[in-house]
This record gives C-alpha cells, structure tokens and sequence, in this order.
C-alpha cells in the first residue's frame, strides 16, 4: 500500500503530479489477483471519460480485467512502455502507470479512498 | 463443502492459490503460471490430477462392452499396459466425456475420466454394463500425480527407486505396474513424462519426494496452457454434450470404419460435417479468450479455447470455422469492441520445448 495515492474500490490508484494532471494504474492487489500480465490496452489521447467508465482492459494469461476512470477528465498521456512489457506491472503496480489524466475537477480526487480505507475494501474482499 | 485431494494441505503449504475447480479445491498457480509453464516445457514440473476419476473394469465381457461403450476401437489394445484415448458418446453423437483406457488384460481396463463429469460418466457406464459380466470399482482410493517435462521420467526414476527397470521401456501411451504404482507414459502437456497412479496414502511422499528433488509443482493455470499449446481439447470448453466430434478435432478418435456398432455411431452418420476444429494464431496484438465470435469468408465461428502462449509469446486459440476454411487463411476474431486479425494454423503449436509455428 502507498500511502501518497488515492484508490477506488475497483482497484485503480490515482496520484495527483505537480502539474494537475492525474496519474492512473493498477493496485499491487489487482495485479496478484490477475497474475502474470500479457497486454494492456490503453485509451486514445485525447478521449473523455467520466467517472467510473471502462477506459483501459488490462489482460493476465488467465483473464481480461476492465480498468475505469477514477474520476472524470482527459485522457494525455499513455505509458506505452507496457506495450512491450505489460509484466512491469506485476514487478510494480505502483510504478507501471496506465495513463494519465487532466482532471475537470481536482477536488473529485477528494472523493477517492485513502489507503486506509482502500486495505479495509482489500480486506473485505478476502472473507 | 469442495472436495479436496490428498494433497491439499501440501498445496497449501507450498503457497498455492488454491480454487474452485468443478467441486474440486485445486491449486491455480504456486506463483507465477507462466513461470510454471517454462518450467515444464524446459525442465519438469508435477501436477496433482488426483480429481480426475479412476475406474478399473472387470470381467470377462469388458473388452465386448468398450467396444460398445466409447467411439474409438479397442481392439487397437492388444499388448498390456496400451493405451487409448477416445470419447464416450451418447445417442445423438454428442461427446459425454472424454477418456483415456489402458488395457492390463482381457479382464482388467483401467479407465481415467475427467472430474467434472466423473459421477455423470459412472451412471452412463452402469447403466450400459447392465446385464454384462463387467464390474465397474470406483478408484477414490487412489490419487494421480503428473511428472511432466523433458526430465521427468529421470526424476520419477529418482523418487521411486526400482521403477526405472519397470518403465524405462516403456514407449509414449503404454503404462506398466510397479508395486502398488501404476505408471504410465502418458500427459496433457505435450511434453515426455509419466502419470502415476497410487494409493492416496502414498501420494504425499511422493509429492514430496520428487519436490526435493527439484520437481516444481504446476497448477492448473498452467496445465491449462500446456494443453492447449499441445492441441488437446478440454472438455467442457472445447466440445461437450452438444459437439460432433468429428467437427470438433476428434475425428482420429473415432473408429467409422469397423464394421462395429458403438454408442452414436448411426448419429455420426447421419449428420453432415460442417464444421472443423482450427488452430487460431493472432496477429493483431491482444488476448483470444473461449466464447469470441470469428468472422470468415465461409461463415461465422467460434474460439472455444484461447489464451496467451508463455512459448509463442503470443496469443492462440482453438477455434470452431467452416470446415471450407485453409490453414493460412486470415480469420477475424470480435475482442469487445474491436475486429482482429488471426491466422488459420495447423496444431499443436509448441510440444517437446519447441514452438511448432
């Protein structure tokens, strides 16, 4: 668990940068739930999302897994390098990014769970 | 209440993530799949398939009834400890289950069927063996361990001393009993290796036995794709009840020729062949998973069987086309929103360490 990001039940992280966009990827849980990782497929730059929509499928050799927008914004950027290394995710969720996003609202993050609250919905989810 | 086999707390000690599987709480990956599936491919790696059923029959009409009883011909089984894999068919030609029978001797066939359909196989069986003199005993007392791997058979020879003598002339699909293990040379990795039948009492020894010697164990995430990368149905996934055979790669199974009646034989012929059983290779980058709807000049299709090959590095699919369409032809594949491109090939696509692509 990283205490500096935000998370959502469905296990997205998000991280605020010092230029107001939104860093997006997956939680160290949801990649060791999905195992190891073949193909990412991430959103058009330039495509707008709304909270909560499917914007990225990330795919392990067991299962295909939807990854939905944190909150509502731009899609920016892209982190192609999981094209051909989707396994960094597995190495590290926390730095193998998705995509990055420029909010319509930054308080929106506000309403994400901390990691406290992120590890009692991982915790939950394991009786 | 899952069922669990007798080396369940062995799984568990070893960190597997252990899953439903068909009733069964089976182990899915001690780690990494992928990992597993090199490991087999490459080196060896042991499977506990103790869910899978053991049926021994017995009796003087055994070998009248099998040959009623299941689509391939058992007089293929001449020589002790011969093997035969074939599907056990019901009236309409649909496939009840898929089997693998080994012939010990005129009043001794040992069956193996899948878990899933064991008690569904073992009502059918009884109720065809009906006034025969065939027994058929449910072997819940053993357990079934897969060394499987270019070095497997040297690590088995290991574990059991004695056994190498029994089995090393052993050729691929004839089994021989050592003591009270029954090993065969026999798989669903498409790689060398034996399957070894024994008392489950017995089975954790073994288990641990081979794992000192370096033997890796293997979960059904990658047996999974070791299968697969052989070219060998699952079933369930690949055809079941509802599935021709002969539309769904089984045709080598089925004996048409002998002037023998068996169960579905009159269906089979009656019914025209219009589908094929291909091999799917993508060329689009992506994941082919079962269920995706393919496109092709002769009509449309299905995957039955996809995922991504650790020995390819890129992803395969079993799949159900118009019997029309040739390997090399180009096929689309609908992957949520999105039409792919994958080429038609010819399975298997990897045995023996290598990618046959």
């Amino acid at each position: 668990m990283n205490a500096n990001l935000k998370y959502t039940a469905s296990h997205e992280w998000a991280r605020l940068e010092a230029d107001g966009t939104v860093t997006v990827g997956i939680t160290d849980h949801a990649q060791s739930l999905l195992g190891d990782m073949v193909y990412v497929e991430n959103p058009e730059i330039g495509r707008k999302v709304a909270k909560g929509e499917e914007c990225a499928v990330v795919e392990s050799v067991k299962a295909a897994s939807d990854v939905y927008a944190p909150i509502s914004g731009e899609i920016v950027d892209k982190n192609e390098e999981l094209d051909g290394s989707p396994e960094k995710i597995n190495e590290d969720a926390f730095s193998a990014w998705l995509f990055r996003m420029k909010p319509d609202n930054a308080s929106d993050l506000d309403s994400l769970l901390d990691a406290a609250a992120y590890q009692a919905v991982v915790d939950s989810e394991a009786h | 209440m899952l069922k669990r086999t007798p080396l369940y707390s062995a799984h568990a000690d070893m960190g597997a993530k252990l899953v439903d599987f068909g009733g069964w709480e089976m182990p899915l990956h001690y780690g990494s799949q992928v990992d597993e599936h090199h490991k087999v491919r490459n080196d060896c790696g042991m499977f506990d398939v103790s869910h899978m059923q053991v049926l021994d029959l017995k009796g003087e009409d055994c070998r009248n009834f099998l040959r009623y009883l299941v689509a391939n011909n058992v007089d293929k089984l001449k020589e002790s400890g011969k093997a035969l894999y074939s599907a056990m068919l019901n009236r309409e030609g649909g496939v009840v289950d898929d089997l693998i029978i080994y012939y010990m001797n005129e009043s001794w066939f040992r069956i193996v069927v899948n878990a899933g359909t064991a008690e569904k196989d073992i009502a059918w069986m009884q109720e065809k063996a009906n006034g025969r003199a065939v027994d058929i005993a449910i072997r819940s007392d053993l357990a079934m361990i897969a060394v499987q791997g270019p070095n497997a058979r040297e690590r088995l020879w290991q574990a059991i001393p004695g056994s190498k003598d029994a089995t090393e002339s052993l050729k691929p699909f004839y089994a021989a009993q050592y003591g009270s293990y029954f090993i065969a040379r026999t798989g669903y990795t498409g790689e060398d290796g034996f399957e070894v039948m024994l008392p489950s009492d017995d089975a954790e020894n073994l288990w641990n036995a081979l794992n000192s010697l370096g033997v890796a164990p293997i979960g059904l995430g990658a047996r999974d794709t070791l299968r697969l990368e052989a070219g060998m149905n699952l079933y369930g996934q690949d055809m079941d009840e509802q599935t021709n055979p002969l539309e769904a790669g089984l045709a080598w199974t089925v004996d048409l020729k002998s002037e023998r009646d068996f169960v579905g034989k009159d269906a089979l012929l009656s019914k025209p062949v219009k589908f094929q059983l291909a091999g799917l290779l993508l060329v689009d980058r992506g994941v082919l998973r079962s269920h995706q709807p393919v496109s092709t000049p002769c009509g449309e299709g299905e995957i039955t069987s996809g995922t991504f090959s650790p020995t390819l590095g890129q992803s395969i699919a079993l799949a159900r086309i118009p019997k029309e369409i040739l390997p090399g032809d180009e096929v689309r594949v609908t992957v949520r929103d999105k039409q792919l491109r994958a080429k038609v090939v010819k399975y298997p696509f990897a045995r023996n360490g290598k990618s046959l692509i």
